[in-house]
């Protein structure tokens, strides 16, 4: 059970009989969730489970119906989406959303400098600043991006505006990082860049890993939950999960070919 | 250079080019060199000052405007009504025009904020009118469609008098456009305005990173509003006239003209269309003086399925 293992401490993440309700359709129904510090958390379903609308939910691009989210304790489900990002809720995107004009410097010095609170200053430069840049070509490093830093992201190879994807979220300096499908769509021969750049990500970034690469969750995650007609149907150890005749049945029910690995 | 930047490469990135230092001077050259079209460059700075004006929001944040004539009006008929009945110092009245267009840019901007493009274009369009026929309206204040008269402007600095030929005008009018340029160039570069950047490219990711995309949107529309009323104000106090035409329509066509002829997103676009347009239409109307937006509109057409690009990548930093 997720709460067992760290019965004392509190979720830095919750969302607590969330629902989410689209004119009869009940998108959300009743969801409850906890992240701890330094999880690593899969988020799992079949296609139309309501991993997106939940990701909405907890982001702020949708209000929920009913139900309640925390953040730290504190009681974000009415927040702006900007504002969760600034109190540490951060998130990736399937489908990369880059700022295709600016090169991977130029954002992740903008990302970096909106952290340290200069982002509205206009009479200096943007990076004219020594810790802003060192952060940044940490960041650059640490994502491979260094030898790209100044082409436009629009001229970057897709495993490269991948990296920057993250790259990006990671220089919000996250409490929470929602990685939506980190790896889909990459080429094989960028792949395995990527994967490492996403296990090597901090261990004290709690992460929730939405993601249909069984392989991937079953080698990342350390809790998961189980998400089905848009409720959960149940959560805990991969181990635990992989045995579970409910999730075998509506994997196999859905799609036979993806599996859930047998222990 | 493939290295991510020191400290000293972004300084040295942000630098004025040797072609910048050459316009600028050139710019103020232009006074004594042309002094016998000295009205004419005079329209073309402050026209060109207009455009830079649009290019902030359209080019830098993405927000499209077929009205940005309302600020340019505003600025005009407040310079004029401040000089006839407040005070006829240029400067004053400059930054009076500066403020109050600023202000009412502040508040038009909460229109521009939500809706599509094409929401954009038609809010900004009916705010132009609205001041085209407020200026029509109050005809006691503002001279109706005769115009605002009898605005007698004072001395610049209190020694240069606005002469007849025109030279002062063009002289007060380049330095102005120059400085807010210095001060825009400044602006586009720093932080603030890469947070612009992150709302024109793609306004999910911005928020997504948390950037305030409203109180961005908001801020650089009234800066905008704010230069656009400058460079109306400019033309007041240089030709002692108002008349409606400031807040025409064809006056905010003409300037998004001038930013698809110059490029949008990179601040000398505005003032390359601008002298393009100006010089162009000032030949033109010469040569054939009912026909002339013909061949605009043929400059129009090629230049956008030609490709300016194409054209004007190495001035651009070699990422267009």
């Amino acid at each position: 059970m997720p709460t067992s293992a760290q019965p004392a401490s509190k979720p830095v993440l919750s969302a607590r009989a969330l629902c989410k309700n689209f004119g009869g359709i009940k998108a959300t129904q009743s969801v409850d969730l906890d992240i701890f510090s330094g999880d690593r958390h899969a988020l799992i379903g079949p296609n139309g489970a309501g991993k997106t609308t939940l990701i909405n939910l907890l982001t702020g691009v949708l209000t929920p119906s009913s139900g309640k989210i925390e953040l730290l304790g504190e009681d974000i489900s009415h927040l702006a989406p900007h504002l969760r990002v600034q109190r540490g809720l951060v998130r990736t995107f399937q489908i990369n959303q880059l700022f295709m004009s600016m090169t991977p410097f130029e954002t992740l010095t903008f990302v970096v400098s909106k952290q340290r609170g200069l982002s509205s200053k206009w009479w200096s430069r943007l990076g004219q600043d020594q810790g802003v840049l060192d952060k940044v070509h940490q960041l650059l490093e640490q994502f491979h991006l260094s030898d790209v830093a100044h082409q436009a992201a629009k001229r970057l190879s897709y495993g490269k505006q991948r990296l920057l994807e993250i790259a990006i979220a990671l220089a919000c300096e996250p409490k929470v990082l929602l990685l939506d499908e980190p790896v889909a769509g990459v080429p094989a021969g960028e792949r395995d860049e990527l994967l490492a750049t996403v296990d090597q990500l901090p261990s004290d970034v709690s992460i929730l890993l939405i993601e249909h690469d069984m392989d991937l969750v079953f080698s990342f995650a350390k809790q998961m939950t189980v998400l089905v007609n848009g409720g959960v149907l149940c959560s805990g150890e991969p181990s635990a999960i992989a045995k579970d005749e409910r999730v075998k049945e509506v994997y196999l029910g859905h799609s036979a070919v993806r599996g859930v690995p047998h222990e | 250079m493939n290295s991510p930047w020191t400290l000293s490469d972004v300084l040295a990135h942000h630098k004025m080019r040797w072609w910048e230092y050459l316009g600028v001077l050139f710019a103020l050259a232009c006074p004594w060199l042309f002094s016998s079209h000295a009205m004419m460059l005079n329209e073309i700075a402050i026209t060109a000052l207009f455009a830079v004006s649009l290019d902030l929001i359209l080019g830098y944040s993405g927000v499209v405007s077929l009205g940005h004539a309302a600020f340019f009006g505003w600025g005009a008929y407040s310079a004029g009504l401040f000089a006839k009945h407040i005070n006829n110092d240029p400067l004053v009245g400059l930054l009076f025009s500066l403020v109050s267009s600023g202000v009412l840019g502040g508040i038009c901007s909460l229109t521009i904020l939500r809706g599509s493009d094409l929401t954009r274009l038609m809010v900004t369009l009916g705010v132009s009118l609205i001041g085209f026929e407020l200026a029509n309206r109050l005809s006691g204040l503002t001279g109706g469609a005769d115009g605002l008269q009898g605005v007698l402007m004072g001395p610049v600095l209190g020694k240069f008098e606005f002469d007849l030929t025109g030279q002062v005008a063009c002289i007060y009018s380049v330095v102005v456009a120059l400085l807010v340029m210095v001060v825009l160039r400044r602006l586009v570069h720093s932080p603030f305005g890469a947070s612009l950047m992150t709302v024109r490219d793609n306004r999910l990711r911005a928020m997504a990173i948390g950037v305030s995309v409203s109180k961005s949107l908001m801020v650089i529309y009234a800066v905008s509003a704010a230069v656009a009323g400058l460079s109306g104000a400019l033309l007041a106090q240089t030709t002692g006239f108002a008349s409606l035409d400031v807040f025409s329509f064809e006056r905010s066509a003409d300037v998004m003209l001038m930013l698809v002829i110059g490029g949008v997103g990179w601040l000398y676009g505005g003032v390359i269309g601008a002298m393009v347009f100006k010089l162009i239409q000032d030949q033109l109307s010469s040569l054939t003086p009912q026909y002339w937006m013909f061949w605009i509109g043929l400059l129009l057409v090629v230049l956008v399925l030609v490709g300016r690009d194409r054209f004007l990548a190495p001035f651009k930093g070699g990422r267009s």
